[in-house]
C-alpha cells in the first residue's frame, strides 16, 4: 500500500462553476405551482420563504440548481421550489446529492433534511458527506420531534421527553448536530433559527459560497407535536440570555447589555476543563473574552462552544457560523483525476474502447 | 533421453495449495498459456473466504481448475485428470474429486509431520506408495521435491529461504507447462512486467519457471509429454477473459455506445469487488467510481448521477441487493436508468462469499415493497458478461428503468477464450435527453402554454422523457411518492395509482418487443424433453445435453438471457415439449416463475452446494426424463459413449 500526493484543486467559491443568470430573478420564479401542504404555523414555511427570497440573490441559472430531500415533513421542500429536485427515500438524500454533485460540477446542490432523516436513519450518509466534503449545502431542519409519523421522539429530543412512543419519558440521549458535524470533519458548520429571516439568509449566503459540504442546522418549530421547543431563544424576554451569537472576529458576548451596550456575559477558555465557560464580563475584563474565530483550522474551540447547547429543554444555544475552513472537496478531486486521465488518453472513445477490449494476451484465428 | 509424446483431446488440471501458495496465479498463468496456444478452455477458481486461513490446514486450501481441449468445451470439467498438490491439506481436500487413475503431483517438501497432522493424516501417505494398503493406490502419484529444487535453482539470487521457496509455484507451472507443451513466452513476459521493480524476485521466479520446465525435460520421473492440439474456433481475435473483467468492459462499452459518462457507486463485496477495481482504472473513459460508505449510499450516488445525466451503475452481491432494495424501488418510481449488478454468491445472509449460487433470482424479481417490476438480464458464460452488461445498459437507458444484471461467482472468477467483438458491431444506445417542453396546456381562458411533463410517455416504449439539470425550462421534481400520470405531481388518487402501477408493469413487459426470438437447440427436431436454464448453468447444461445426444437420444436446450420480461415466444416453446427440466443452482426459482407464468409442469434439477453443476450427474437426470418421455431405456454409462463426448 502506498499513498500519493493529491493535487490541490485550488480554492473556489461553492458556486463558482455554476452558470449565472443574466436576468434579474424574483422569488416568484422559484415558486412552483404546487400547493404547500405543511401544517398552519409550521416553521418550514418561514424557511421556504427565506430560501425563495434568497435564491434570486445567488444569481445562478435556475435550471442549474438541484434540491434533494429524504423523508419527513421538511423533505417536501423540493416540490415547492421551481428548480430541479428529487424527493428521495428516508435518510439517503446526502448519498444521492453526492452522486449529483460529483457527476456535475455545474450544479448548485442542496439537501433538505430533518433531525430524524439526517441523524437517525441517514446518520451514516450525513457523516460521510461531511467527511468527503462534497460541494453541497445541507439544511437540517431540527424540530426535535418526528412530525410526519405523528409525534415520536427524535434523536435530538431531550432525555425524559414524553411522546407517543415514550409514555414514561425517553431514555435516549440526544445528539448535538453541530458537535456531531465537527466529529465528522465538517468544514462549514452553522446553526440558525427559522424565525430569524435575516440571520437565516446570511447563513445561507455563506453556506452557498463555501466550497465543500456546508452544514446548517435550522431550529424549526413544530406547532403540532413539539410547540414551543425553541421559545426560550425566540421570546423577546429570554432570547438575550438564550442565544450565544457567534460572529467571526467578534468577542462572544450575550445576555442583557451592560453599560457598554454589549452583552454582560461572555465566553472564556476554561483552563480546568479545556473547554469554554460562561462568565460575567465584568468579572474577567473585556480582553479576556474569547474572540470567535470560525477560520481556526483546529476545531476544538468550536466544538467546545457547541457543547454550551442545552441537551434538555433549550434555554441556551450558540447561534451562527461555528466553523468555516477550506479543505479540498471530494467532487473537485474526483473530477480532477478524470480530467488528468482523459488528457493522457487522447483519441476517439470508440477507438480507445477497441484498444481496451483488444488488449492483453491475444491470438488470432484466420 | 527421448520422451514419448501422447495425443490427448482434453485435460483437466487442478492446482491446489495453501492460500498463500499462489495457486490462483499459477492457474491463471497456465490458462493464459493454453489460451495463447489456441486450446478452448474453461476455468474454475475455488478459494476460501479467509485471506490467509491458518497455514497448512484444510480450510486454507485454495485451488484453480483449468479444463483445456482441442475442441469446443463448455465446463471446467467434473473431475480433474491431474492434481498438483503443494501440501498434505491440498492433497486431502481434493482427493475425493479425483477419478481412478488420475495423476497426482505432490510437493514432498511440505509433507512434514506437522503439516500431515494439520491435514488430519496419521501417517504420511507418500511413505505407503506401492504398499498393499497404499491409500493412493488408485492414482498415479509423482512425488517431487518442488520446494527443494526451487530453492536450489534460485540460490544465486541470495534470497531468504522463505522468499526463495515462494517461487515454487512457478517451478510447478514450468513443470506442467513442459508436460503439456505450453508456450512459455507469455509467462516470462508476464513475470518481467509483474516484478519489474524487484529484480531478484523477478529473476528468481523466471529461473524457477524455467527450472521446472527443464526438470520435466531431463528427469526420468516424467517420461510422457502430452499434446493437446489447438481447438478449431471461429475466425477472429481472441483473449482469455474472466466474467468480472468482461462485465466491466461491457459497462464501459455501455458508456461509449450511449455517449454517457458511467458513474459507479459501489461498496466492496465478494465476489463483485473486482468490477469496482477494474472500472476505477478507466477514468480516461470518463468513468467515475465512488466507493461509498455502504451499499445504500452506493446506489444512492448512482441514482443521483443518473438523475443528472450519467449512466448510473451499482455493483454488489446478494446481501448488498437486500440493502439496496428500497433504493431500487426509488429508481423504479422515478424511472431513471440504472444498472444494478448482482454477482450472486451462496446465501442466505453472509452465506458462502467465495462460492457460487443462483439463488437471488426471486430477490431480483420480487425483492421490493409494492409492485416494483425490474427487468432482469443474465450472462451465460464469462465472455458473455460483456454482451449481457451492454444489453442491461441498453434496456436501462432506452426504458428509463433500473435493470438487474445477475452474474454469479463462477462466471465472475472463471474464464474462457473470448472472441473480441468489433466495436463497430456493438449496438448504439440513444439516451434521447429531453430538450424541449412536451405538453401544450390550455388554461380556462383558452390561452395555451407549453409545459414540461416528466411522465408523458413514449408511445412505443412507454419510457418517460429524461430531462437533466441544466436544461432550461424543463425544471421538475421527481420522487418516491406516487405520481400523477403525465405531470408527475404528487397524487394519492386511487384510480391514478392503479393506472401508474399497471403502466410501470406494462413498460417492463414492453421490453419483450425488443427481444430477438429464442434460439432453441433441438437438432433432431424430435426431442420430447426440453432443458431450460439461465445464467452460468449454460455450460453444464450444454455438456449434459451433449452426453445424452452422443448416446443417441434426443433432447432440446434453450437458455434464457432475459428473465424479466420473458421473451415473447417462450410460452409457445415450452408447450412444444412433453417434459421441461430446469437445472438451477437454487431450490427451483426459475421453475417457480415458469410454472406461475405458463402453467407448465417444470421439473427442477437443483443443486446448492456452492459449486457449478456437474455435467455427468445432470446428464443422468436428463436421460431419466428422456426415458420417461419416450418410453425407452437410456444408458449413458461411459462404456456406451467415449469419454471425450462427455464434453
Amino acid at each position: 500500500m502506498s499513498t500519493t500526493q493529491l493535487p490541490f484543486p485550488g480554492l473556489r467559491s461553492g458556486v463558482e462553476l455554476v452558470p449565472t443568470s443574466d436576468q434579474p430573478q424574483t422569488g416568484k420564479e422559484y415558486t412552483s405551482d404546487q400547493e404547500v401542504r405543511w401544517c398552519p404555523g409550521c416553521g418550514d414555511y418561514a424557511v421556504l420563504k427565506a430560501v425563495q427570497g434568497f435564491l434570486p440573490d445567488l444569481g445562478l441559472r435556475r435550471e442549474n440548481i438541484v434540491f434533494v430531500s429524504g423523508i419527513g415533513c421538511s423533505s417536501r421542500f423540493p416540490y415547492y421550489l421551481d428548480t430541479y429536485g428529487m424527493h428521495s427515500i428516508h435518510g439517503r438524500a446526502p448519498s444521492i446529492a453526492t452522486g449529483i454533485a460529483t457527476a456535475r460540477e455545474d450544479l448548485s446542490v442542496w439537501v433538505v433534511t430533518g433531525d430524524g432523516d439526517a441523524l437517525s436513519i441517514g446518520g451514516n450518509h450525513l457523516i460521510h458527506a461531511l467527511r468527503r466534503n462534497v460541494n453541497m449545502t445541507i439544511l437540517l431542519f431540527n424540530n426535535r420531534i418526528y412530525g410526519l409519523t405523528k409525534g415520536q421522539y427524535s434523536p435530538t429530543s431531550e432525555a425524559g421527553k414524553v411522546t407517543k412512543s415514550t409514555p414514561m419519558g425517553s431514555v435516549d440521549h440526544p445528539f448535538n448536530p453541530v458537535s456531531l458535524a465537527f466529529g465528522a470533519e465538517g468544514s462549514f458548520v452553522a446553526r440558525t433559527i427559522d424565525s430569524d429571516r435575516k440571520h437565516l439568509t446570511s447563513v445561507l449566503s455563506a453556506a452557498a459560497a463555501h466550497r465543500g459540504t456546508s452544514f446548517v442546522e435550522i431550529y424549526q418549530n413544530c406547532p403540532i407535536f413539539n410547540d414551543g421547543a425553541f421559545d426560550a431563544i425566540k421570546n423577546a424576554d429570554t432570547k438575550a440570555d438564550a442565544i450565544i451569537p457567534l460572529v467571526h472576529g467578534e468577542p462572544i458576548r450575550f445576555g442583557a447589555p451592560d453599560s457598554s451596550g454589549n452583552g454582560a456575559k461572555g465566553l472564556i477558555r476554561d483552563s480546568e476543563t479545556g473547554g469554554v465557560k460562561i462568565v460575567e464580563v465584568a468579572d474577567v475584563g473585556e480582553s479576556a473574552i474569547l474572540v470567535h474565530d470560525a477560520h481556526n483550522p483546529d476545531p476544538s474551540t468550536a466544538f467546545a462552544i457547541s457543547r454550551l447547547t442545552d441537551s434538555g429543554y433549550l434555554n441556551q444555544s450558540p447561534i451562527g457560523i461555528f466553523r468555516q475552513v477550506e479543505r479540498p472537496s471530494y467532487d473537485d478531486q474526483a473530477r480532477a483525476q478524470i480530467s488528468t486521465a482523459r488528457a493522457a488518453a487522447p483519441g476517439e472513445p470508440a477507438d480507445r474502447l477497441a484498444a481496451l477490449i483488444g488488449g492483453g494476451d491475444t491470438w488470432t484465428i484466420v | 533421453m527421448s520422451k514419448q509424446v501422447k495425443q490427448l483431446d482434453r485435460v483437466i488440471i487442478r492446482f491446489a495449495g495453501d492460500s498463500g501458495d499462489g495457486m490462483q496465479l499459477t492457474g491463471d498463468r497456465f490458462t493464459q498459456e493454453s489460451a495463447v496456444f489456441g486450446n478452448d478452455l474453461v476455468t474454475l477458481p475455488n478459494f476460501p473466504a479467509e485471506i490467509r486461513a491458518p497455514q497448512g490446514t484444510l480450510p486454507g486450501v485454495s485451488s484453480f481448475q483449468v479444463h483445456f481441449a482441442d475442441h469446443d468445451i463448455l465446463t471446467a470439467g467434473d473431475a480433474p485428470d491431474v492434481l498438483v498438490a503443494m501440501n498434505p491439506a491440498a492433497l486431502r481436500a481434493n482427493l475425493g474429486d479425483l477419478p481412478k487413475g488420475a495423476t497426482i503431483i505432490v510437493d514432498t517438501h511440505d509433507f512434514t509431520p506437522r503439516n500431515l497432522t494439520k491435514a488430519g493424516y496419521d501417517a504420511n501417505p507418500l511413505d505407503q506408495l506401492g504398499d498393499a494398503n497404499d491409500p493412493l493406490g488408485e492414482f498415479s502419484v509423482q512425488p517431487v521435491d518442488l520446494t527443494g529444487m526451487t530453492v536450489e535453482a534460485v540460490k544465486e539470487f541470495g534470497l531468504s529461504r522463505k522468499d526463495a521457496a515462494r517461487a515454487k509455484n512457478m517451478f510447478a507451472l514450468g513443470l506442467l507447462s513442459w508436460m503439456y507443451g505450453r508456450p512459455t513466452d507469455p509467462t516470462i513476459t508476464f513475470l518481467e512486467k509483474r516484478f519489474a521493480k524487484v529484480a531478484d524476485i523477478r529473476d528468481a521466479n523466471i529461473t524457477a519457471f524455467k527450472a521446472g520446465w527443464n526438470f520435466g525435460e531431463t528427469t526420468e520421473t516424467f517420461v510422457v509429454q502430452y499434446e493437446i492440439k489447438p481447438a478449431p474456433m471461429a475466425p477472429g481475435t481472441y483473449r482469455n477473459i474472466t466474467g468480472n473483467l468482461a462485465l466491466s468492459y461491457g459497462l464501459i462499452a455501455g458508456g461509449v455506445q450511449s455517449g454517457l459518462p458511467v458513474f459507479l457507486g459501489s461498496y466492496p463485496i465478494t465476489p463483485a469487488s473486482d468490477i469496482l477495481h477494474e472500472l476505477s482504472k478507466h477514468k480516461a473513459f470518463g468513468v467515475t467510481t465512488l466507493q461509498a460508505e455502504d451499499e445504500i449510499a452506493g446506489i444512492g450516488a448512482a441514482i443521483g448521477a443518473s438523475f443528472s445525466g450519467s449512466l448510473g451503475v451499482t455493483t454488489t452481491s446478494g446481501p448488498g441487493i437486500a440493502l439496496k432494495s428500497e433504493a431500487i424501488g426509488l429508481a423504479v418510481m422515478t424511472e431513471l436508468p440504472l444498472v444494478v449488478v448482482d454477482v450472486q454468491r451462496g446465501g442466505p445472509s453472509t452465506g458462502l462469499p467465495t462460492k457460487t449460487e443462483q439463488a437471488d433470482l426471486l430477490q431480483a424479481m420480487f425483492g421490493r415493497n409494492g409492485e416494483a417490476p425490474v427487468p432482469i438480464v443474465a450472462p451465460q458464460s464469462p465472455g458473455d458478461c460483456f454482451d449481457a452488461a451492454l444489453e442491461a445498459c441498453r434496456i436501462a437507458i432506452t426504458y428509463r428503468t433500473p435493470v438487474m444484471l445477475l452474474s454469479d461467482g463462477y462466471l465472475a472468477n472463471g474464464s474462457e477464450p473470448w472472441r473480441i467483438p468489433e466495436v463497430d458491431d456493438l449496438p448504439a444506445i440513444d439516451p434521447r435527453f429531453a430538450t424541449e417542453r412536451n405538453k401544450t396546456v390550455v388554461a380556462k381562458d383558452g390561452t395555451e402554454s407549453e409545459e414540461y411533463w416528466p411522465y408523458l410517455r413514449d408511445e412505443e416504449t412507454l419510457a418517460r422523457p429524461w430531462a437533466i439539470p441544466g436544461t432550461a425550462g424543463l425544471e421538475h421534481r421527481i420522487g418516491g411518492i406516487e405520481k400523477a400520470d403525465g405531470t408527475g405531481n404528487i397524487s394519492y388518487d386511487p384510480a391514478n395509482h392503479d393506472l401508474m402501477v399497471r403502466t410501470r408493469q406494462a413498460k417492463v413487459d414492453r421490453i419483450a418487443e425488443s427481444l430477438p426470438p429464442l434460439e432453441v437447440d433441438d437438432p433432431s427436431g424430435r426431442a420430447k424433453v426440453l432443458v431450460i436454464g439461465w445464467g452460468s448453468t449454460y455450460g453444464p447444461i450444454g455438456a449434459g445435453v451433449r452426453r445424452v445426444r452422443k448416446a443417441g437420444f434426443n433432447v432440446a436446450q434453450v437458455h434464457l438471457r432475459h428473465l424479466n420480461p420473458f421473451p415473447k415466444d417462450l410460452g409457445e416453446i415450452l408447450e412444444r415439449y412433453d417434459k421441461v427440466l430446469v437445472p438451477e443452482m437454487n431450490l427451483g426459482q426459475l421453475s417457480l416463475l415458469l410454472r406461475g407464468r405458463y402453467l407448465v409442469d417444470a421439473i427442477g434439477y437443483n443443486q446448492v452446494n456452492g459449486m457449478p453443476i456437474k455435467a455427468a450427474a445432470l446428464a443422468e437426470a436428463i436421460g431419466g426424463l428422456v426415458a420417461d418421455a419416450e418410453g425407452v431405456t437410456v444408458d449413458l454409462t461411459p462404456a456406451s459413449i467415449s469419454t471425450e463426448a462427455a464434453q
